[in-house]
């Protein structure tokens, strides 16, 4: 909104507020991400600035809360670094098990609302779909429904879902499941619980690229001879592919940010970074909080730009579709 | 209609053409459920079956009535007897259950059960069953001898109500009613926890929402009305903490609000504020208002923004050309195309806010909890089925307010990015 030039002194004086009040609300929702950016090579164990901070002294700055993200949990913290030291950080570091089970839940949990959710929004979208609506809310839901009361359920049923020990089940499936054979405590129990979480995104994203897509470029190709195999790879994926990324995107983000269902059905083996800070927060919080921040907010970044330009280049298609 | 002097329409086989038609289109309605049902099935075994599993132990508890048979069967023969003066039977019979009890070790569940609705009977029953092998008739002296207190109205009352395996008893205690010796009643208004909490948990998220809509309609109306390229820039300022992790955003407010953190700093370097006065915006109620502001403020920006976007800005050149001031123009002309984003930020904010979990327990305290962090206070004591109870009515509470959102704005609007 420019100022128009007949503005009365008045309108001047509020335009210019308003322009403040904008700067001030940006502020507002950037300034907590950056400052711990600086903080996180604080020296010193405290989280505000230092004296040596404020006049950039190189003294009072370290990456020693870096280095602390490697040795909690390692056997000998100490020790000499080198090649057996840096493979026990692989295998019994704290933060870097918890990053490797964050990592392969988020991984499993969008692979399978992707796929799940991918072929449902393409029957959502279908002209045909009976009680679409209702359908529709139903799987939205999980991203309604209070976290908590999702946890809880989820917490007395996958405590019951479990298999006999000794059936012909339990040789099958149990290997993904608990010791107990239950999806409590199990990493496919956390897969799941964080599946169902990031379903409703990739519907969303899903069913919005669809919204805009000629259902006629389906008749043609059939018209043409395609079978629905070839329809699907060769028209449909394409075109729908930078909604599923994003909607993917989404998904792994909700997985690898979510911290109450994992408290409530993980057990000691499924520790997950958010989990872990949690606690950490909860408990003696120390700066080493602030360095896995300081990472977790360029992931974050790094996604954010992905899918940026993904939704450019779905914009850009459109316009090439003549939409 | 002529329909029926009008030659029969058929296909090229000679099937009417109408029936043909309605088989097509059941084909492709059963087509396009066939691709819902995989996904349907999922959210149904692994989300609606534990929540619907949820609701059943709220109103399921077989603590006491599977470790007390005799006391049920005589509770089921003499439905009407009088708590306030049970008979030589009644005692009987739960002097019976009570060494039962200390053979089975099941006092603890026993007593823990009637210890929901009346307190302090856990040391009670185990007392009790420690001495009821040595019990001779008359039970009902020699019990009350043991402790007086097993003679209480309110007590015999809650034993009767927890005889059943089904009970509507954790929904009472969840909207503040007390077992007296005269049955349920109000408690006294010190007591009242949970519907306390449940209001509070209302009001703040009503004022997070308001605090939301004023600080993202300036900034939307700045987005919507920028050129493309000063838009998008500013865009990722809006973008980038949407998709920070939430932990991360609550820790980063704990560093800012601490006593010893980097607002309090500032303004004791400005001299505002004396360095013992250092205010207290932790581990309380603005703790909580002020981050969770953060966290929802994308939630209000992005629905406003998409619906501030087809705004014609001719709109209101017209009504500032016809003589309207700039206020009459915001008022009467653009403010009520606003309204739908209004609507749709606003519910959404507020309903993820009433469900708000992590945030109030890290930066809370005491003071500034919401009803998400009751609910995981109970689970972590084992009150199960009270904490399903208000999880059920915050559910409740949460569908009306998703229908709403429905209702007005439709869940298919809803967008991201």
């Amino acid at each position: 909104m420019a100022l128009p030039t007949y503005a009365s002194p008045l309108e001047r004086v509020w335009y210019y507020t308003y322009i403040v009040i904008c700067v001030l609300v940006f502020l507002f929702l950037i300034s907590p991400i950056l400052v711990i950016l600086p903080l996180s090579f604080n020296a010193e164990p405290y989280f505000t600035f230092t004296e040596k901070m404020l006049t950039f002294d190189p003294e009072g700055y370290s990456l020693r809360w870096y280095d602390a993200l490697l040795t909690l949990g390692h056997p000998d913290a100490e020790g000499v670094r080198d090649q057996a030291w840096w493979a026990a950080v692989w295998e019994r570091s704290t933060w870097v098990q918890a990053a490797k089970n964050s990592f392969w839940v988020g991984l499993w949990a969008t692979i399978l609302a992707t796929v799940l959710g991918t072929i449902a929004a393409l029957g959502l979208s279908r002209p045909e779909m009976p009680y679409r609506r209702l359908i529709m809310a139903l799987l939205i839901s999980p991203m309604i429904v209070p976290i908590i009361i999702i946890a809880v359920g989820m917490s007395f049923f996958y405590a019951k879902a479990c298999v006999p020990p000794d059936g012909a089940l339990a040789a099958t499936v149990g290997l993904v499941l608990s010791e107990k054979g239950c999806l409590a405590n199990s990493h496919l129990g956390v897969i799941v619980a964080h599946a169902v979480l990031g379903i409703p995104f990739v519907i969303i994203t899903v069913t919005a690229t669809l919204s805009g897509f000629d259902q006629s470029l389906i008749r043609a190709a059939q018209s043409l001879g395609a079978n629905p195999r070839t329809v699907f790879f060769k028209v449909i994926m394409p075109l729908i592919l930078p909604g599923v990324i994003s909607g993917a995107l989404f998904a792994f983000v909700t997985s690898f940010d979510e911290v109450v269902a994992v408290l409530f059905i993980a057990g000691p083996d499924q520790q997950t970074i958010p989990r872990q800070m949690f606690n950490g927060i909860r408990e003696a919080i120390s700066p080493a909080i602030l360095a896995v921040a300081t990472i977790l907010v360029i992931i974050s970044v790094l996604l954010l730009a992905t899918v940026e330009l993904l939704r450019r280049r779905s914009d850009r298609l459109r316009g090439v579709t003549g939409r | 209609m002529a329909e029926a002097n009008a030659p029969l329409l058929t296909t090229a086989d000679g099937r009417p053409l109408k029936a043909a038609l309605a088989t097509a289109q059941q084909r492709a309605k059963r087509r396009a459920f066939l691709l819902v049902t995989p996904l349907l099935l999922f959210v149904l075994l692994t989300f609606l079956v534990p929540i619907a599993y949820m609701l059943m132990r709220s109103v399921e508890h077989d603590g006491f009535a599977a470790s007390a048979p005799a006391l049920v069967t005589w509770f089921e023969e003499n439905p009407d007897f009088d708590p306030a003066n049970p008979p030589e039977a009644a005692y009987a019979a739960l002097v019976q259950d009570l060494a039962r009890m200390q053979v089975e070790r099941t006092t603890g569940i026993a007593g823990t059960r009637i210890n929901y609705s009346v307190p302090g009977t856990i040391s009670l029953f185990k007392g009790g069953a420690r001495a009821a092998a040595d019990l001779a008739p008359p039970y009902r002296e020699s019990l009350l001898e043991v402790d007086e207190a097993w003679g209480q109205t309110a007590l015999w009352r809650g034993m009767q109500s927890a005889s059943g395996t089904y009970t509507t008893e954790f929904y009472r205690v969840a909207s503040d009613l007390k077992l007296t010796d005269e049955g349920w009643a109000r408690g006294q208004d010190n007591e009242r926890i949970y519907l306390y909490l449940f209001i509070k948990t209302f009001m703040i998220s009503a004022i997070i929402t308001v605090l939301c809509l004023l600080l993202a309609f300036p900034v939307a109306h700045l987005l919507a009305t920028l050129p493309m390229a000063k838009s998008a820039l500013l865009m990722i300022l809006v973008l980038l903490p949407f998709w920070t992790s939430l932990l991360v955003r609550t820790t980063s407010w704990i560093v800012l609000l601490q006593e010893q953190g980097v607002v309090n700093n500032v303004l004791v370097s400005m001299g505002l504020v004396d360095d013992a006065g250092r205010l207290s915006m932790m581990y309380n109620m603005t703790g909580t208002i002020v981050a969770m502001t953060h966290v929802l403020l994308p939630f209000m920006i992005l629905p406003l923004y998409s619906v501030m976007k087809v705004i014609p800005p001719s709109y209101a050149r017209a009504a500032r050309s016809l003589g309207a001031t700039s206020w009459t123009t915001f008022r009467r002309v653009y403010l009520p195309q606003t309204l739908p984003g209004i609507a749709a930020g606003s519910l959404l904010v507020f309903i993820l806010a009433v469900g708000y979990y992590i945030t109030p327990a890290l930066v809370g305290g005491a003071d500034g909890q919401l009803i998400s962090n009751l609910i995981a206070f109970h689970m972590s004591k084992s009150n199960w089925s009270l904490a399903a109870a208000i999880a059920a009515m915050l559910l409740v509470s949460i569908l009306v307010l998703y229908w709403l959102y429905d209702r007005l704005v439709g869940i298919d609007r809803l967008k991201f990015g």
